[in-house]
């Protein structure tokens, strides 16, 4: 069987095995639920609660500001005791709605849609539009959108993002050997909509266990198959992700469906499903709670709101006072600076280092070894890339194809000059990005 | 717990890999050629190549003492520069020459330029090519169990036989680490097992090469001539430059095309000095003119981005 693969890329250290034997655990927040009202790419939600209002499990309480926005629900039954700002776990503020919970979980009554085969294209969008569904991998882009491509007669693949090649992240893993039958039911969800396409579930060759499983589901499924990919990261990078599955490539300005593909991770076909088949609003997710620092690492279903620092004491807290806690995985995750922030519909992981690596090795001159090149998926060069945003000239990175960096990590990785590649480009990316959008 | 967490940009993971495990693989890549050289001329050679790597490093430490800089003679690079630039003089030549070399090498060519990473020309061959310039005499003579004879390549071009297999093992006259083209291979494929070096520098310029010097033989009456292939295969320091010298990061271009590029040119000019020229040699001198087009070939083999090689359908 072929292993399928792209040009680039590293292999860290992968971590898995930490937490990768946890069967997911439901947990239950103690103390209030922050909800953001902005947990997508796109227009905040506006609340449609206010302070002092009593709300259900699976009540919408902010509801989609425009066309690229998300409906967001209650993840418990309580009292609303505040709209404010609250500290995420990126650093910025952004607007709460504060439950006081009551820890009964009284949940609201789900209408059920009719069965799957009578309903249309446009009432599944409906359905996942109306859950609130975006995507869990960590970008955040609501999901009846990408369901919506203007092509839509052109989509022939869709392809559930089972890599995983995130360092120590083992929450799509756990879906994907605890309840293989959940995801198929998601993409069957997807692959109605897009009566053309053909549903292939791309896995890295170290999760045999799963690529078995759902092997053996699919086995006698003619639109859906399971493709075994090559264990690197970023294979889960979309723009790989695609290549490695279809040979066809994609630039930064260009998306899956000009290719005719709509890619989907793992969480987020369960949130589909739940829309779809049960009528339930996407209310909570799978967080591995895991690194060096944590005593039990732990894979939960955490109700989204819940406070990132009760998921530490729920895995038995730390045995080592780490120096650094991601929201995330160690290549694209984001530094926290404070653990009281809450779990977001993107929140994968909160992985606890013992040890810092970043902090405790030193900068020095580029030798212009190349590694950086060899290893950026993206065919670019990060060392001269990151010089010209040192010297702050946009208009030579711009032609240097400084936007078509994923901001995957592979280049500060590698690097034996030990340069922080990466922030330099993401830095100047986002300058460049800006000034376009004021033009 | 007082919770003062480090925040950085991500990634927060490294590789093991630093620069100076890197200069410590090329360090011990060169140790074959060297050992063959102390044993081919002796304990001079010894003193030789201590000097010059001594003078090396201790150039670079007492500069960026005396600039206020952070002393980075850990980083080895130095001691690479020191190495390569001794392995590259005659057995004969005055101490105090080799000296001079390895402080134009480090000093001139490499710190003033601001140090490691910053310099334009390969700084062993550059203080080799300043010391062949200011002393020829000293830097031609080359004796071999203590007669002053000339290196193979001269009695080649001069119309002599030379013994290819003792070029080969590095038995015959030459500069210290030049003449065994065994040894230099032996630690040619450690740096390729170690991923320090890929094979598209050396394979395009020693390839090139060699169908230059088919064409020449050919041009010139001397037939499909194997043995005169290899004795230019094996002399002049072509191994030892094409292997370990060409793949110096710093001077050569970091695009995958532009290192095939890189070794063409060098491939070419080494066999235009070899035959046109006036001397026997030619690998330094291609090599550091090379190093200077490195920007421009940079510049006309710029990878296409991931997804921009074609239109999408």
């Amino acid at each position: 069987m072929s292993i399928l693969t792209f040009k680039g890329g590293v292999h860290p250290y992968d971590g898995k095995e930490l937490s990768k034997e946890e069967p997911i655990v439901e947990y239950n927040p103690q103390g209030e639920i922050a909800i953001a009202v902005s947990q997508h790419i796109g227009a905040p939600a506006k609340p449609l609660v206010s302070k002092g209002d009593s709300v259900k499990v699976g009540q919408k309480i902010a509801e989609a500001a425009g066309f690229i926005s998300a409906n967001v629900h209650s993840s418990v039954s309580g009292t609303v005791k505040a709209i404010e700002p609250r500290l995420m776990a990126n650093g910025g503020k952004a607007d709460c709605i504060i439950i006081e919970n009551d820890n009964n979980y009284e949940e609201i009554e789900y209408s059920k849609p009719k069965p799957l085969e009578e309903l249309t294209p446009d009432e599944i969008r409906d359905l996942v539009k109306e859950a609130g569904v975006v995507g869990m991998g960590g970008a955040c882009f609501p999901t009846n959108v990408k369901l919506s491509p203007k092509n839509q007669d052109d989509i022939d693949y869709i392809i559930v993002n089972g890599a995983e090649c995130e360092p120590y992240l083992t929450s799509d893993y756990r879906r994907m050997i605890e309840q293989p039958e959940i995801l198929i039911e998601g993409l069957k969800v997807v692959l109605k909509i897009f009566p053309k396409a053909k549903g292939v579930i791309g896995i890295e060759d170290n999760k045999p266990e799963a690529i078995k499983k759902l092997k053996k589901l699919v086995n006698n499924e003619e639109r859906i198959e399971v493709k075994q990919l090559y264990t690197k990261y970023p294979q889960g990078a979309e723009r790989m992700l695609i290549y490695a599955i279809t040979g066809r490539r994609i630039n930064s300005s260009m998306l899956p469906a000009d290719v005719g593909c709509v890619v989907d991770n793992v969480d987020t076909l369960f949130a589909i499903r739940d829309a779809v088949i049960e009528g339930k609003p996407l209310i909570n997710r799978v967080v591995t709670v895991t690194g060096d620092a944590i005593t039990s690492p732990k894979n939960f279903l955490v109700r989204i709101g819940t406070n990132q620092r009760e998921l530490i004491e729920a895995a038995g807290g730390f045995k080592a006072e780490p120096e650094k806690v991601i929201s995330g995985g160690p290549m694209m995750g984001i530094a926290m600076s404070n653990l009281d922030v809450p779990v977001l519909k993107g929140s994968s992981a909160l992985l606890c280092m013992e040890h810092d690596v970043v902090s405790s090795v030193e900068e020095t001159n580029c030798i212009n070894c190349g590694r950086c090149v060899s290893v950026c998926p993206g065919h670019i060069l990060p060392s001269r890339l990151a010089d010209l945003s040192l010297r702050g000239d946009m208009e030579q990175f711009e032609k240097m194809n400084g936007l078509e960096c994923c901001e995957c990590g592979c280049c500060s990785y590698i690097c034996p000059a030990k340069r922080n590649l990466t922030q330099a480009i993401k830095s100047m990316r986002k300058q460049v990005l800006a000034s376009k959008k004021k033009k | 717990m007082n919770e003062m967490l480090n925040v950085s940009s991500n990634p927060h993971v490294r590789d093991k890999g630093t620069t100076s495990g890197i200069m410590r693989d090329v360090l011990i890549a060169l140790l074959p050629a060297t050992v063959v050289g102390v044993c081919v001329f002796g304990i001079r050679a010894l003193v030789l190549i201590l000097v010059t790597v001594a003078s090396a490093v201790a150039t670079e430490a007492i500069y960026e003492k005396l600039m206020h800089k952070k002393i980075t003679v850990g980083d080895l690079s130095a001691a690479v520069t020191g190495l390569l630039l001794a392995l590259n003089l005659p057995v004969s030549l005055p101490v105090w020459m080799a000296v001079l070399g390895a402080v134009f090498a480090v000093l001139v060519v490499k710190q003033l330029f601001g140090g490691l990473g910053q310099n334009f020309m390969n700084p062993a061959l550059a203080g080799r090519c300043f010391l062949l310039i200011s002393f020829g005499t000293a830097m031609t003579k080359f004796t071999f169990d203590g007669v002053t004879t000339a290196t193979p390549l001269a009695q080649l071009k001069a119309g002599g036989d030379v013994n290819v297999l003792k070029m080969f093992l590095g038995n015959t006259a030459g500069t210290i680490g030049e003449t065994s083209a065994l040894a230099l291979l032996v630690g040619a494929i450690y740096l390729l097992a170690k991923k320090i070096i890929s094979l598209r520098i050396p394979v395009a310029y020693i390839g090139t090469f060699a169908i230059f010097i088919i064409l020449y033989a050919l041009g010139t009456g001397r037939g499909f001539d194997l043995n005169f292939l290899a004795a230019h295969l094996c002399g002049g320091g072509l191994m030892l430059g094409a292997w370990y010298m060409a793949t110096d990061y710093v001077t050569s271009p970091i695009t995958p095309k532009g290192q095939i590029v890189f070794g063409i040119c060098l491939g070419l000019l080494t066999g235009i000095f070899r035959t046109c020229g006036s001397s026997a040699e030619g690998v330094s001198y291609a090599i550091i003119f090379c190093n200077l087009l490195v920007p421009l070939i940079e510049k006309i083999t710029l990878p296409k981005a991931f997804g921009r090689e074609a239109k999408a359908k």
